[in-house]
Formats: C-alpha cells, structure tokens, sequence
C-alpha cells in the first residue's frame, strides 16, 4: 500500500458527554495518516456523528486533544477550514439556488477553490447546473453535498455518511469520487454503517461502538482476527441452536454463534468442516434445512465483539 | 444564470455571493413577493376604499302613517337641509320593526301640535338623523337662526385616514418583512443544518450576517417606493418631506426590526417555535403602534410605553417625514429608540446566537 506515515489527523482521548450526562464518545484515540481512506464504523448511535463533527472543529470535546495537519481549531480555525473539505449529514442547502449558484456560494468562501465547472462534471452534475436544489432526486442532492465539499480543493475531505439512503448506482459513483480524491493524494474520513462501504473504500478502519473504538486496523486484518476467513451457516431438523458448543468440535471451527435461527461457524478451512458436519448430522438422523458458506466479513467482525449485528432492519 | 464574480475577486466575493444568494432566494419564492410587496398594497387599497372620505350619510327616517303625515313630508321637502333626510311614510308596528332592524335612523311620530322622535342615542347616525330632521322641520317652520355661521368643506390631502394609514403600512411592512426576512429565514437555515454547514466553512460569520442585513435594506427601498408610489398614484396622497429623511427612517427601521428578528431567532430549532415567537413580538406593536389608528386612543398611562415601542417610533417618525416634512434633527428621540433597540438585539442576539 501507497502511504506516507505523516498523520493527518490525530486525537488523543476523545470525550464528549452532552447535557444530560450522556457519554457519546468515551476516550477515543486516532491516527489517520494522509493519504488514507479511513472509516468510521458502527451502528447508529455509537457515537460516529459526534466523533468526526468534533474533528470538524463544530463540536467542542468535552475533554481530549486533536491535530488536524499539526493545527489545533483553538489557533487556526480559519487557516484549517481551508484545508477542509465537509460534508454533513443530511444538509438541505438552499431550495431556490440552481446546482452552479450553490457550488460558486461554496467555492467563494475558500482561497483556491477548484473550478466549479470541474466539480459537476466529476460528480455527473454538469447536466443539472442550472436545476434548483430543490429539484433534485437524493442521489443528486448527495452528490451536490459532497460536491460542496470537494470545490474548497481540500487537503481533508470528511464524510459523515455520505451513501446513506442512496441506490447502488449513486453509492458506487460516489465510491468512485471519492477514490479519485484519495489517488489525487487527498485524506479521507468517512462514517459509516453500510459494511460493504467500509470493506471496499477504507484503507483502515476503526469499529465504534458505545463511544470507543473496539476494533482498529485493515478490513483484511480485522477479518483475519475472527480466526478464519470463512462462514458456514447451517439449519437442520432437530433444536440445531440448542447446544452450540457441539459445533465448535468440529475441525476446523474457529467460533459458533447463533443467528435469526441458524448456526453460524467461522471456520479456516470450510472443505474439512462441511463433510464432517454432513456427517455428523447424518449419525444424529437430522435433515439439514439450510446450508450457506461466505467469506467472512466485517460484519461477522461486529457480531464476534459485541454479539449483536450492526445493523437492526 | 452564470455569475459574474470571480475566484479571487478579493475580500468581499463571499459578502457579494451571499447577499445575491439571499436576494435570489427571495425573489424566487411566491411568498415572499406576495406578502411583502403585494399585500401591503392590497391592504392599503381595501382600507382606502372602506374609508374614504365621502358625502354624508343621507339620513333615512321613517314618518309614522297618521294623517299629519303628509304634512310633514312637504315641511320636510322645502327645508333648506332636503337633500340630506330621506322620508318614507310607513305603518306605525313596521316603522318601529324596521327602526330595529337598522333600515331607519329615525321614527317620526307627527302629532298635531309637533313631532315626537325616537331615536337610539348609542348609534351615531341615529343622534344625527334627530338633530339634521329637527333643524329641517324647524327651520321649514320658520326659525331664525340668531347668529350668522358659514361651513367650508375641507379634505385636503395631508389629513384623511389614508394619508394617516399609508405610512402606518410601510412602518408594519418593515417590521413584518425584518422579523419574517431575517429571523423565519434563520431558523429555517438552523433547521436544515445549513448554518452548521456555512460555519463549517471558512465563511465569514461577520458576512453572512451583513449579507442578511443588506438584503433587507435592498428590499426596504422596493417595499418603500412601491407603497409611496402606490398611495401618491391611487389615492394622492402628498409627499411632503425629502427622499433622503425617509430613506434614512426607513432604513434605520428596517435594521431595527433585522436585529429584533436575528434576535428571536437567535436560538429557535423549530420554525415552528420561530413562527409563535415572532407572531408575540410583533402582535403588541400591530395593535400599540398606532398602524391603522392613533395610539393616542389609549389611556395616558400607557403613553410612554407604548413610544418606547419601536415600531411606534418608526410610524412617528415616518409620519412625520412624509406627512409634515419634518427634519430629522426634530425627530432626534424616536431614531434613538430605534437604534436602542436595534443595538440592543443585535448585541444580545450575537451573544445568544446558535450556528448550529
């Protein structure tokens, strides 16, 4: 992997506890090195939001330190706002200005802005310049946010969950953008709940849950973690989820857990457990209902944890 | 539309971006144009209308059916004042029927040596209608009046209600399109998150808010001219006072009123909150400030409060503008209210103020 070990952006035992006494973030550390793509991973709730609008310099911690590029927002407020590209969750920017008004409003806040024209033609908006924002479908109002952030021509580009609620089509088009940012050299963070965009966009990647960070590196590193890199997932005849620890006997079975129903076993090698699985259940006289196997993924990570599945729905 | 600034137009291109954003924005929402041009003048037409000055009621009196009636309707002709009472002659139960029902101000019951009237004293048209129909027949039966008097009609422009209310208008006008221009387009903008998004921009907080104040000052001189321009066109109404002192009124109500709206918005989440919050504050002053009728009405313990107002200092001051002519220097105390209260909110507005 392409990377220079500079960090771009550095925090040091992140707190935030708002009015009410609730602890959204409760210690959290990061390296992000630029250059890299960096996800933020973890249901909602966990405290993604809170963490990267901090890092913004939109929320203050309640205690903790943070560097972005070697400035502190107490100093260099408007010096790092230069180099900062953002996107919020969920802006409903201004319903009466056409896609271009909105992307020259942005583009004149900031010293060197790119080139308007440049940013709509790269997030396919060129066709929709003069449409006012509030014509425009979610893909489109999207891309303009994140658009919005890339016209400041920033050395950081912070995502706060950019695909959310969007078709597969607008979600592997912004994967694209924002993939063409980072091979331009640019730093990335970005938030997330969707496993597959953490898996494919990030070069690292920290799981958070309750506030803390329970897991940190490559996605290849957190899957090799879970022991094997496979999932076999079976129902039969008979209570299969009675006894777990029956399961976990068989060769080559890393963990067994249970779910919606099924047996789960994350195995190495998935040619030496399925035939002795087969033929243990054929001693036991139990018909297998349902048989499945995967390459484990991060989600599998986030169950291993915390015994729960990331996302709910 | 392209915009002609560009990258690198130096410290003002974001100010100027945001101010043509704003102006944009406003332009391009029928609401907006409706209410703040449109329905001002909608509301000066219909009030101009229902109280213009017009010739006197005709007084309509019932002459009770006896047989001195028809006496009475000739005395009634040939009195100098005939063409301001108008005499049926009805039967006794529906004359008193009718007199109910308002069709009549006055009964006339004809008696051989005289007249009895009946009249309601609390209807004003009723008290006149005796006193026009009394002066009539007495007059028609010969009375001499015992000193010479002489009437002149008078309504110039300068003391109607209209020229009261023209004025009136354009003080609300500024008071509603300040607290609805500066402090609904806030807390919509909090509410979208894109206050939150601005600030998380190297965008200057200082421009953002001038931005909204030159917005107002440039819809003011819209809101300003049209209002004039239709009370001088429909209603002739005379402009007496110079340009310039209306302008500077006019502009220093309009910041007035942007600094108590930036106020009242400045930490609402909902519009829905904005919305109640802006209807309280202004409500008082609708009512208070002597827009549609002269504060005077109200009881001399009120007084000093209610011009404390300021939108009772902005319709003095305009009224005295364009009404009187009067020079700004005589209209120190009312600028000064105005520009207390405008300092005033902003300074508490910035300090209270929630970019996010």
């Amino acid at each position: 992997m392409m990377r220079t070990m500079d960090v771009a952006i550095r925090c040091k035992g992140l707190r935030k506890t708002y009015e009410g006494n609730v602890e959204a973030v409760r210690g959290l550390d990061l390296e992000i090195y630029t250059g890299e793509c960096f996800g933020l991973l973890g249901p909602n709730g966990a405290g993604k939001t809170t963490t990267i609008e901090i890092l913004e310099g939109l929320l203050e911690p309640s205690s903790g330190e943070i560097e972005i590029l070697g400035n502190h927002w107490r100093t260099n407020n408007r010096e790092l706002r230069e180099l900062l590209g953002i996107s919020l969750q969920e802006t409903r920017l201004a319903e009466k200005l056409t896609v271009r008004e909105t992307l020259d409003l942005f583009a004149s806040f900031y010293r060197h802005p790119r080139d308007v024209d440049e940013v709509m033609a790269e997030m396919e908006l060129a066709e929709k310049s003069s449409a006012w924002v509030g014509k425009l479908s979610g893909g489109q109002k999207q891309r303009l946010a994140v658009a919005t952030a890339l016209v400041a021509n920033p050395k950081i580009l912070f995502l706060d969950e950019p695909t959310t609620g969007l078709d597969p089509q607008s979600r592997r088009q912004l994967w694209d953008v924002i993939r063409q940012f980072q091979q331009r050299g640019g730093t990335v963070l970005l938030t997330t709940h969707y496993m597959d965009e953490a898996e494919r966009l990030a070069d690292r990647i920290a799981i958070i849950d309750h506030g803390l960070t329970i897991a940190l590196g490559t996605p290849a590193e957190l899957i090799e973690r879970l022991g094997g890199h496979h999932m076999v997932e079976f129902d039969a005849t008979g209570k299969v989820t009675g006894d777990l620890e029956t399961w976990r006997a068989l060769p080559g079975v890393e963990a067994v857990h249970e779910e919606d129903g099924r047996v789960v076993l994350t195995v190495r090698e998935p040619h030496e457990t399925i035939p002795a699985l087969l033929s243990d259940l054929q001693k036991h006289q139990r018909h297998l209902l349902h048989l499945t196997t995967r390459q484990a993924s991060l989600e599998d990570v986030f169950v291993h944890l915390t015994g729960r599945r990331m996302r709910e729905d | 539309m392209k915009l002609s600034v560009q990258p690198g137009a130096g410290r003002w291109k974001a100010y100027g971006m945001l101010l043509l954003a704003r102006l944009k924005e406003m332009y391009r929402e029928p609401e907006v144009v409706f209410w703040v041009f449109v329905f001002p003048i909608l509301l000066a037409l219909g009030l101009g209308i229902a109280f213009r000055n017009k010739p006197a009621d005709v007084c309509r009196v019932a002459v009770v059916d006896v047989p001195e009636a028809a006496k009475t309707i000739d005395l009634l002709r040939t009195a100098s004042a005939a063409g301001k009472v108008r005499a049926d002659v009805v039967p006794h139960s529906e004359a008193f029927n009718e007199f109910r029902l308002g069709k009549y101000d006055l009964i006339v019951m004809p008696r051989v040596d005289g007249f009895d009237y009946y009249y309601d004293p609390a209807r004003p048209e009723s008290v006149l209608a005796r006193t026009v129909t009394d002066d009539s027949l007495q007059t028609a039966a010969g009375r001499k009046n015992s000193i010479p008097t002489v009437s002149y009609v008078s309504n110039e422009p300068g003391s109607r209600y209209i020229d009261f209310l023209i004025p009136g208008l354009l003080g609300m006008n500024l008071m509603n399109s300040g607290m609805w221009g500066i402090g609904f387009a806030l807390v919509d903008m909090r509410q979208r998150k894109l206050l939150k998004r601005f600030v998380a921009s190297p965008m200057r907080r200082s421009d953002f808010l001038l931005a909204l104040a030159s917005s107002r000052l440039v819809l003011m001189v819209i809101e300003l001219v049209l209002l004039l321009g239709f009370g001088a066109v429909a209603f002739h109404i005379r402009i007496v006072g110079s340009w310039t002192s209306i302008l500077i009124i006019s502009s220093l109500g309009a910041l007035c009123f942007g600094g108590v709206g930036l106020l009242t918005a400045s930490r609402a989440q909902k519009i829905e909150s904005v919305s109640g919050l802006i209807n309280l504050v202004m409500m008082p002053m609708w009512i208070l400030s002597g827009v549609f009728f002269s504060y005077e009405r109200f009881p001399a313990l009120l007084q000093p409060f209610i011009k404390a107002l300021p939108l009772t200092a902005l319709n003095d001051a305009l009224r005295a503008a364009i009404l009187e002519g009067q020079p700004l220097a005589h209209q120190a105390v009312r600028l000064l209210v105005m520009s207390a209260w405008g300092i005033l909110s902003y300074l508490l507005a910035l300090r209270w103020f929630r970019w996010t």
